[in-house]
């Protein structure tokens, strides 16, 4: 039966892998994420099989708690909510990794004392079981913490507070020093039970400092760890399959971690350490710097005749459009645009959004073919021939001091070059500064006209005045 | 666990490293989400853990933190699936 069970393990694990792989394109991307499911439908189905296991009762009010709670929360949840439920199911996932590691810790101890012996635990065996325990400990609290900044029950702000570094670097020292202890001692449950405490402690600090604009990358960490903590606990109960499938996650997350940071020009290091210098400060962009020239603002009516004179228009969306929920209104200007006969095509940053790919997912929740959807690099050269740029609710993405202006904070991040445009279109609802805390010249540009307005208001009204031209 | 067996673990664990790093890069940023999400899910591997934690003859401490490891891996595992099974069905081309 172990043959079987283990030879299942194996099949599982090619199914996650191919899954994974047909992840790679829109057109077989719903199949593997399927194939994928299957995989872990053998692996708990073997699992179940296992010789060890011998009362089902308490399995099976988990798998139906469990999975009716996932069933709740998949369904429930909408898609511009998609960044903090990612985060959510993240911290379940990291969290499980610690309780078994814990389990495991006590169903040898629990051995040793029905056998009247010492406690000993091999040292590979009592590693990992650190290992495990800091790094689900970490992924747990700390995604918990991306969840409440994201759904706005904990500030989104950049925190800061005295001494911040020293005291994470010295709770980190103090869980590796209990850790070690433990693994020479392993008798020593109370100095286990500390270290899960510190580390659960330690993924708060982590995550509180950083700010919401950093999400893409915390969350990107986060999903890496949470893959990590399964390998850990794979390497705990010998178990290949965890090894293989944390291996996978978690370098699926790193590179995502990687993408968001040259996204923004930024170290994981200065993105983990809690961002720009002046990040969250909220205030208007004229503040203290004397622009050059003045806004031009443009209303629905007049934005509707320079959009019905347009062959080409490219729409920037950012984090605006999310929290507006305007992109469906943003697909219905897209469809009267194109009726009209104008090329329509949508750029998209890569840290536009609380998390990689988020205005893909709401366009696409819209019905926005995902072929108009371009990133960065395949649409920048496109900007100096286009008519019309309109930018929705993003600021720093576009902001072109990232390129010419070398004492500026975000200066060397790639940007959208919409200011090369004929026209560029900015919808906002005020002048205030983006996340980073800065000015954004582009507003003061000659090429430039601001629409001020919610995005879904001001959008519906732009769309509905140019239906009656 | 003896040496080499462990070495064996470590084997596999880089390996899949370097799969998932050949994999993963070449998804395109549009479907970063899904990934995400549904990377997301196969991380709650961890359930083959709980399930045998959860299924001891004796009940003990053990068996109270596997039916609760039980209960977040499937939260996990299944929530993650689904999540992603609904973001992927509206990524449409024209």
């Amino acid at each position: 039966m172990d043959l079987v069970i283990q030879l299942a393990y194996l099949v599982a694990s090619i199914f996650f892998i191919y899954g994974l792989k047909m992840l790679g394109s829109p057109k077989t991307a719903r199949k593997g994420n399927l194939y994928s499911a299957i995989g872990m439908l053998m692996a708990i189905v073997f699992t179940l099989l296992d010789k060890n296991i011998i009362t089902y009762e308490w399995i099976i009010i988990g798998l139906v708690v469990g999975s009716s709670i996932g069933v709740i929360f998949a369904l429930k949840v909408k898609m511009t909510g998609m960044p903090q439920m990612v985060g959510l199911l993240n911290g379940f996932g990291g969290g499980a990794s610690l309780l078994v590691a814990l389990s495991e810790y006590y169903k040898l101890s629990n051995y040793a004392e029905g056998a009247n012996i010492a406690l000993q635990i091999p040292t590979n065996t009592g590693v990992s079981i650190v290992v495990s325990i800091l790094i689900g400990s970490v992924t747990f609290t700390g995604s918990m913490i991306a969840f409440g900044k994201l759904q706005g029950l904990v500030t989104g702000k950049v925190v800061r507070y005295p001494l911040q570094h020293p005291f994470n670097a010295l709770l980190l020292l103090l869980i590796i020093a209990a850790g070690a202890y433990i693994v020479i001692n392993p008798a020593s449950v109370d100095l286990l039970l500390l270290a899960v405490i510190v580390s659960l402690i330690l993924g708060v600090l982590l995550v509180l400092p950083i700010g919401g604009a950093d999400m893409p990358v915390a969350i990107s960490l986060l999903n890496s760890y949470s893959g990590l903590a399964a390998s850990a606990t794979g390497f705990v109960l010998e178990n290949n399959l965890l090894i293989i499938a944390g291996a996978l996650v978690g370098a699926s997350g790193i590179i995502l971690t990687l993408i968001m940071c040259r996204g923004m020009n930024r170290s994981l290091m200065n993105v983990v350490m809690g961002g720009w210098a002046s990040a969250g400060a909220a205030g208007p962009a004229v503040e203290g710097k004397e622009h050059k020239g003045d806004v031009k603002s443009v209303d629905a009516e007049e934005l509707a005749m320079i959009l019905d004179s347009a062959s080409s228009v490219i729409i920037v969306p950012g984090y605006g459009m999310a929290v507006a929920q305007a992109q469906h209104a943003v697909r219905d200007l897209m469809n009267t645009l194109e009726k009209k006969g104008v090329n329509v095509r949508f750029a998209i940053h890569p840290v536009a959004g609380r998390m990689p790919g988020h205005m893909n997912v709401l366009l696409a929740e819209a019905q926005v073919p995902y072929d108009k959807l371009l990133a960065m690099e395949d649409i920048n050269d496109d900007f100096p021939n286009t008519d019309v740029v309109i930018v929705i609710g993003a600021n720093d993405v576009v902001n072109p001091a990232a390129r010419s202006d070398p004492g500026s904070p975000i200066y060397g991040m790639p940007i959208l070059n919409v200011d090369y445009a004929k026209t560029v279109v900015v919808n906002k609802r005020s002048l205030n500064v983006g996340y980073a805390g800065i000015g954004n010249d582009l507003f003061f540009n000659p090429n430039t006209l601001m629409y001020f307005g919610d995005a879904k208001e001001a959008i519906t009204k732009l769309n509905n005045e140019l239906k009656e031209l | 666990m003896d040496g080499p067996s462990f070495l064996m673990l470590v084997y596999i664990f880089v390996l899949a490293v370097f799969v998932g790093f050949e994999l993963i890069t070449k998804v395109p940023p549009t479907l970063h989400t899904p990934l995400m999400s549904g990377s997301n899910a196969i991380s709650g591997i961890t359930i083959v853990g709980a399930l045998l934690s959860a299924g001891l003859e004796q009940f003990t401490i053990s068996t109270i933190l596997g039916l609760v490891a039980v209960i977040f891996a499937m939260i996990n595992v299944v929530g993650g699936y689904l999540v992603t099974d609904r973001m992927l069905k509206m990524f449409k081309k024209k």
